[in-house]
């Protein structure tokens, strides 16, 4: 579980966030959504400690982060696995390696041993025999997967993913989806996704979190986001055209 | 302001790259790639020109000396004096600015802007040493190419002398030994190490610390040309300043 209080964000004078409070369920996966700019990727940030929230407290399992010392620092880190928007994969190394990296920088395993873990983690997320590949010769929806099993070869406890399906066709990107949902339930992890797309809200959005221009505007479920009368959230649902017809649909039926 | 701003971001740049060592197997490979890649693969351009340069220096100094007077020797002496002090040191660092220094702008502002930088902060592994401590170390082995530099030129004047019929074998060697003060391949050599730190961090700290996209990495690697030449210009005034005058 992590447990967000005040949290603020400014570059030079311009607020990013102001003043966000929310909490992220355990063995849940909870999504961050809203337009573009809205401040998604800045919040994802200031979570895993890439940016330096100007004010507020981030508590993972009622830890404040503020108040770990470096050892407790270092244990987190080791528990936090990340999928970038672009799948960030070390270019100059191959999928194995890739995958590998982790584990080599922060544990002493042997080399079969770390390539019998690598092959468990692709074998998870239905890739095999690319080992020996380089990122720039596999597909897009590929690289994301490469990129899961990079996030969970070292069974964190957290997992954060930003906007995961971007670039992917609707297919692929529903496929990477429930993979992330898979792999949080049955790891039982504290997964993220900030994502600004309806289509995953609609396959994994156990819990919801709608920002716009840095304020938390709206939480809930999947179930509740149909059913809200705030302004904000139907404009961003029905910004869809196809939700749009549906809604149009169901209303001349009943 | 701005300028002050970078330099004070360069300075803690240089102290983040000296601290939170990597794990010392995977920072030995990198060191390795990194020879490979900054020095090893410069050779071939490096000796190219070298020996060229060399040759034209030699014929523009016997061309130039056409007083019966002045002794052959003073070509064989010229061309090794500018060799050693100026052109293998500075000359070829000006062209190592463009070639490693764009090349290390270019690798290490592509990872910025594809979240590599922070896909290995997430992970705990100080990107700076990761990235910019093999760099450094690497080009320790940057004067073994500035060595081949001067003598590929010397040679390059020897052939160019001798068989363009300026000055004779004997007269060449005898010039090349004439007045030889120790004390300037001290210099030169001094000067190379302080271009190799220039070459290493300056492009370094214009990749890692730029923002945007593609088009921003191109824009990067010119920026990061430009100051790294101008750097070594400075730099070798400095030096040349200090230690000889
Ligand atoms: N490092 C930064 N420096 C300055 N401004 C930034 C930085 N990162 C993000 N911003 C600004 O913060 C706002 C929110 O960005 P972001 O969180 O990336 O949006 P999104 O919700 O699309 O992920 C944008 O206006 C962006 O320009
Ligand atoms: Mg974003």
């Amino acid at each position: 579980m992590i447990a967000i209080d005040n949290l603020k964000m400014q570059f030079g004078s311009e607020e990013i966030l102001k003043g966000i409070s929310t909490v992220f369920e355990q063995g849940k996966t909870n999504l961050i959504i809203g337009q573009s700019g809205s401040g998604k990727s800045v919040m994802l940030k200031c979570l895993i400690g890439l940016l330096k929230p100007v004010a507020g407290t981030i508590s993972y399992h009622n830890k404040p982060t503020d108040q770990m010392n470096l050892v407790q620092q270092r244990i987190l880190r080791e528990n936090i696995g990340m999928l970038f928007q672009g799948g960030a994969l070390f270019d100059s190394m191959t999928i194995e390696e890739n995958i590998m990296f982790p584990l080599r920088m922060f544990s002493d395993q042997s080399t079969p041993k770390m390539i019998s873990r690598v092959n468990e983690v692709l074998n998870r997320v239905n890739l095999d025999g690319v080992n020996n590949k380089f990122p720039a010769e596999i597909s897009g929806g590929m690289q994301k997967r490469v990129s899961i099993a990079r996030a969970i070869v070292n069974n964190p406890k957290y997992l954060f993913c930003d906007e995961p399906n971007s670039g992917l066709d609707p297919k692929t990107a529903t496929v990477i989806d429930n993979l992330i949902q898979r792999i949080t339930h049955e790891n039982d992890i504290t997964t993220i996704v900030v994502t600004h797309d309806m289509n995953s809200v609609m396959e994994i959005g156990e819990r919801i979190n709608f920002l716009k221009n840095g304020i938390l505007v709206w939480k809930g479920t999947q179930e509740d986001i149909f059913k809200t009368s705030n302004q904000d959230v139907t404009d961003f649902v029905y910004s869809s055209n196809l939700f749009k017809k549906i809604r149009d649909v169901q209303n001349k039926n009943s | 302001m701005k300028y002050l701003e970078d330099i004070g971001s360069y300075f803690l740049m240089l102290r983040r790259t000296f601290s939170g060592f990597t794990k010392g197997d995977v920072l030995r490979e990198l060191i390795f790639k990194e020879i490979d890649d900054l020095v090893m693969s410069s050779l071939g351009i490096v000796s190219f020109i070298g020996f060229f340069v060399g040759g034209v220096i030699t014929l523009q100094t016997a061309l130039n000396l056409t007083d019966p007077i002045i002794p052959k020797e003073l070509v064989a002496f010229a061309t090794r004096q500018s060799i050693i002090l100026e052109f293998a040191p500075t000359f070829i660092s000006i062209i190592m600015a463009g070639k490693v220094g764009s090349f290390i702008t270019s690798s290490i502002g592509s990872m910025r802007v594809t979240e590599q930088i922070d896909a290995l902060e997430v992970m705990g592994v100080n990107s700076l040493n990761y990235l910019v401590f093999p760099k450094v170390i690497a080009l320790l082995t940057y004067p073994f190419l500035i060595a081949i530099a001067m003598f590929l030129g010397i040679f390059g004047g020897l052939i160019a002398g001798v068989y363009g019929g300026f000055v004779s074998l004997d007269e060449f060697i005898r010039g090349l030994q004439e007045d030889f003060i120790p004390f300037h391949l001290v210099y030169a050599f001094v000067k190379t190490y302080v271009f190799a730190f220039i070459l290493a961090t300056v492009p370094a700290w214009h990749g890692y610390y730029m923002k945007g996209g593609a088009l921003e990495v191109g824009k990067a690697s010119t920026k990061s040309f430009v100051w790294t030449s101008v750097l070594i210009i400075l730099a070798n005034y400095i030096i040349t300043q200090l230690l000889l005058s």
